[in-house]
């Protein structure tokens, strides 16, 4: 494979180290979540961009799961946060 | 590009033992909840790599979403911090 | 087609680049409110782009390209509503659990400096 996507998966793996350092070193329970949230949003990235790699076509799938369902864990917890829930 | 696989399943297993780690040994039930989320977006990322999309798919579903929610219920109905 | 092959090289960058700077600003950013400010807007138009190029470039490379792009244009919609969503919500989460925002305070290093020096005269003395 070129060149092109190593370095493009690379970028995406370093900053899901930043993002990661974030979550260990963050203070609050908020700054866990949003450390999360990025995390999420880069693995939705990633998956397409490897199902494109592998060219397999029904890899898309696991990605379009998260993108639907994974602003709920979010939403409770942030529910939870503010008392409502 | 198998090489870089490996790198994004080194990767992968450092933020799962870390965060796993992090799970047990918190006092704040909440956050110890949002480390199990993050084991499981982990573990998803696992079985993408492994070539199983349809446990990453189960994985995601119930890991990101049912998993978090049954935990802050529970959380909301007893208490938030472990006692020493 | 070798437009649409660029285009799709140019999204893909972009949507890298910007996911490595969302990222950048969590770890970097003082505060609960400016790392949600500063991660989700980047995200979300990183993932957008790279999610969009990536299914351009799939439906030039493969025979029956249609479906790349049909499906990676409804996870573009879904990833367009549910971020901006969830951030919200965890923003007015955050202020209602009483986070105090960060607030810059009168930083004067020179002061410091000049103090140290005016010690050491007076120690020389």
């Amino acid at each position: 494979m070129s060149y092109f996507f190593i370095i493009i998966i690379s970028i995406i793996a370093v900053g899901a180290i930043l993002a990661f350092v974030r979550f260990v070193k963050g203070p609050t329970a908020a700054d866990r979540v949003v450390a999360l949230d990025t995390i999420s949003f880069m693995a939705i990235a990633l998956m397409v961009f490897l199902g494109f790699v592998l060219e397999r076509f029904i890899y898309i799938d696991v990605s379009l799961v998260y993108a639907v369902l994974g602003f709920v864990g979010v939403i409770t917890i942030a529910r939870y946060l503010e008392g409502g829930i | 590009m198998s090489n870089t696989l490996i790198v994004i399943t080194i990767i992968s297993l450092f933020f799962l033992i870390v965060a796993g780690i992090y799970a047990v040994i918190k006092k704040d039930l909440l956050q110890a909840a949002i480390a199990t989320g993050l084991i499981s977006l982990v573990l998803s990322i696992l079985f993408y790599i492994l070539q199983a999309p349809d446990v990453a798919l189960t994985e995601a579903a119930i890991g990101i979403a049912l998993s978090t929610i049954i935990f802050v219920l529970a959380i909301r109905n007893t208490k938030r911090f472990e006692d020493n | 087609m070798i437009v649409i092959e660029y285009l799709a090289y140019f999204l893909i960058t972009l949507g890298a680049v910007f996911l490595f700077l969302g990222a950048l600003g969590i770890f970097r950013m003082p505060d609960i409110y400016t790392r949600i400010q500063a991660g989700t807007k980047s995200s979300t138009l990183g993932a957008m782009s790279l999610v969009l190029g990536t299914g351009l470039l799939g439906f030039v490379s493969f025979t029956p390209g249609y479906p790349w792009l049909i499906k990676t244009i409804i996870i573009v919609i879904f990833v367009a509503i549910a971020n901006p969503l969830s951030s919200h919500a965890l923003a007015r989460g955050a202020y209602k659990d009483k986070i105090a925002p960060f607030t810059k305070e009168n930083i004067d290093a020179y002061q410091e400096v000049e103090k140290n020096i005016e010690e050491e005269m007076e120690d020389a003395k």
